[in-house]
């Protein structure tokens, strides 16, 4: 065991990486001489040098597309986005190169790419810093959508990621940064399943990324008024295990789902369908999702709280699922 | 529209649980006709409906406990269009309360399920998984009260409806013995109760039936009850105070004579059903009544009718070997006849002492709607009628 920030994690499996293979280097924004926007890369920098720490200029489409121009060519780069709204400036590098190069030439071309941005809003940075888009991106055949959501997933999902011959899209909630735990020394490698961070038996939560903290504080809320809630947490956004989440939901008949995006196309919405599709008849209330109201993240704190899925909102919604 | 309400099965009656339904919305039914089960305290009772119509809307759901009066279901009159039903509802004010409105608390309005608005006025909502449970248990959700989500029926509500497949309640003696005492404190309290008796002489009687059941199978045979009971509704007819209801300061002559039989129960406690019109049924007639009577109170299969109609009471100790039974009115009820022993004692007639079988006959009658010589008359003409069995 040691006791670890999720900040601390992904560094560690930067420099773990970086160390273990000569292919591997980091590119982006504020990455090396600055240390990294949220301080993740800090030290890298003084340890591997600029060759394999190497800073990029405010262009998205620029670096990223030359990430994919490295993984083409052998390499196994790491891209760091500083943030997944700026990401939208890469998104034709993402979805129409890294996405389809496989497909396109046939199975000859594989794009060992690992893209890392941080997403989510409750830090007060305004709506352009503060969006969550994972729902687009885990939409997009070609590429694996992960979303560490404890400081262990922030440590050890990045080594399989690498280790995968396709594109990965790894999303760190930037309200988790300083999130602290004790996690064990053995590493999991798992980027296939989601997993169950709480078990119950009366409702089933299902999350991800950001929203986690916030639905295992509402399931300790609701457990202290006698609601046992199961909480699963989807950890892999594309492909979504999506036999986890109806085994829970089987179980539980109640489902809740909470995600950071908005609630129109959200992740929360595909999740929804695919319960409705594959467990309607194990259903005892319809599904509830908690999602960010629909509009611009708000600046001013109130605001910017009222709009984002919450603890006693979850509370409310599990009581509504339950007729309570 | 025709609102079946819950009936009064009794004076000591003031809320049933609902059983079962024995039709389902959109069946016809007859005037008559059972068309559900109410559990009282004393037995659980078949209640008739008393209008032709057809079953719309049951209201009230299996396993609720209403007072009575409380609207159970709604049927649509001959000729009456469901349309015009729900036009008459939305214009009348609404039969009770409507299920607990599951509205998400404020500022939750965009982030739980969206309101539904349309889903209960159409169709009861039921949710998939219990559905799927109700058909595994054999269960009809339509008859299982929801506490789910816009009062919908849940897994949940299902398995306690399945692990209550209609059992008499545990303490049914207890709560039969409440119920017989708060209608008898009630009668000792209002009743001015007076009392007569008259020895009746049952040679006659006894020589004649005896003679009759020899024509008779065993099952056919006439027991001396339903002689008593058929000489009490025609001595009625010279005794019309006897018969009826004081109600509201004043007395209440009933329009047929429907006897209401005390029946003791096995495992403790009294119950007393009427039998319909009984100066209008033959003995045999009779006889098959208070057979199928009794089974019945001991069944725990009454009629709402056979509960609520009963215009006067006759008890019988006799096979308890008492001599006579000074019985306590059953409000509002004004009359209890009691019969006692029948057996040989010394007798005198026309100046000789013989031994015959004898029985005393009681009377214990309410004070403010008929006066001694009244009570007399009676008991004259009760002796009189057993004096002719043949008549009977």
């Amino acid at each position: 065991m040691s006791r670890l920030s999720y900040r601390e994690g992904m560094r560690q499996a930067l420099r773990e990486a970086l160390a273990g293979d000569p292919r591997v280097f980091l590119m982006g924004e504020d990455v090396g001489r600055y240390g990294g926007t949220y301080a993740v890369t800090k030290g890298l920098l003084e340890e591997f040098g600029p060759e394999r720490v190497r800073d990029a200029p405010l262009s998205e489409l620029g670096f990223v597309g030359a990430g994919v121009g490295a993984a083409l060519g052998g390499m196994r780069p790491i891209v760091e986005v500083m943030t997944v709204n700026f990401s939208l400036l890469a998104l034709d590098q993402i979805v129409n190169n890294a996405a389809l190069y496989h497909h396109m030439s046939g199975g000859q071309f594989s794009v060992p790419l690992v893209i890392r941005m941080a997403t989510g809003a409750g830090r007060q940075v305004g709506a352009q810093h503060s969006h969550s888009f994972e729902n687009w991106y885990a939409s997009i055949p070609g590429i694996k959508v992960l979303a560490p959501g404890t400081v262990e997933d922030a440590r050890d999902m990045l080594a399989p990621a690498l280790a995968d011959p396709d594109p990965v899209v790894i999303f760190e909630h930037a309200q988790l940064y300083n999130v602290e735990a004790d996690v064990p020394n053995a590493r999991n490698a798992d980027i296939g399943s989601a997993a169950v961070r709480r078990e119950g038996k009366m409702v089933s939560l299902i999350t991800y990324g950001g929203s986690l903290p916030k639905t295992l504080q509402a399931a300790s809320e609701l457990a202290q008024e006698g609601i046992d809630a199961e909480v699963v947490d989807l950890r892999v956004l594309r492909p979504l295990d999506t036999a986890t989440v109806l085994a829970s939901v089987r179980k539980c008949r109640r489902a809740v789902v909470v995600d950071e995006t908005w609630r129109t196309g959200s992740l929360a919405a595909e999740i929804v369908a695919r319960i409705a599709e594959e467990a309607f008849y194990d259903l005892d209330a319809p599904p509830v999702r908690v999602c960010t109201e629909e509009v611009p993240i708000p600046y001013a704190k109130h605001l910017e709280e009222a709009a984002l899925p919450q603890p006693a909102k979850i509370v409310a919604a599990v009581k509504a699922a339950l007729g309570r | 529209m025709i609102e079946f309400k819950l009936p009064s099965l009794g004076a000591d009656m003031e809320e049933g649980k609902l059983l079962e339904w024995k039709v389902k919305p959109g069946e016809v039914v007859k005037r008559g006709q059972v068309v559900a089960v109410v559990d009282t305290s004393k037995a659980a009772v078949d209640v008739e409906i008393w209008q032709d119509g057809t079953m719309f809307e049951q209201v009230v759901s299996i396993g609720e406990t209403v007072p009575v009066g409380t609207v159970l279901a709604t049927l649509l009159a001959p000729g009456e269009t469901p349309e015009q039903a729900a036009l008459q509802k939305r214009e009348a004010p609404p039969p009770r309360a409507a299920p607990k409105d599951v509205t998400a608390p404020a500022g939750m309005a965009a982030v739980a399920a969206p309101p539904v608005t349309t889903l209960a006025a159409q169709r009861k909502p039921v949710s998939p998984a219990a559905r799927k449970r109700a058909r595994e248990l054999n269960l009809d959700v339509d008859k299982i009260a929801g506490t789910g989500p816009h009062g919908a029926v849940t897994v949940e509500d299902v398995e306690k409806a399945g692990a209550r497949p209609v059992p008499p309640p545990a303490d049914r003696h207890a709560e039969m013995r409440k119920a017989i005492a708060a209608a008898m404190s009630r009668s000792k309290r209002e009743i001015p109760h007076y009392y007569l008796s008259e020895t009746i002489p049952m040679q006659r009687a006894a020589e004649w039936l005896a003679r009759e059941n020899e024509k008779r199978s065993v099952t056919e045979r006439i027991l001396m009850g339903a002689l008593q009971l058929k000489a009490v509704a025609l001595a009625l007819a010279k005794a019309p105070e006897l018969n009826g209801f004081w109600r509201d300061g004043t007395f209440q002559s009933a329009t047929g004579v429907h006897i209401g039989v005390a029946i003791s129960i096995r495992q403790g406690g009294l119950i007393a059903p009427a039998i319909h019109e009984v100066d209008k049924k033959s003995l045999a007639e009779l006889m098959r009544a208070l057979s199928d009577l009794v089974s019945r109170a001991r069944a725990g299969s009454l009629r709402s009718s056979e509960m609520s109609d009963p215009t006067i009471t006759v008890t019988n100790l006799g096979e308890q070997g008492v001599e006579a039974v000074f019985g306590v009115i059953y409000p509002p009820q004004v009359a209890l006849i009691g019969f006692g022993r029948l057996e040989t004692r010394p007798w005198s007639e026309n100046g000789q002492l013989l031994a015959l079988p004898l029985i005393t006959a009681t009377l214990s009658a309410d004070h403010r709607a008929s006066d001694g010589i009244r009570g007399a008359r009676f008991l004259a003409e009760l002796r009189e009628r057993l004096q002719h069995p043949e008549e009977l």
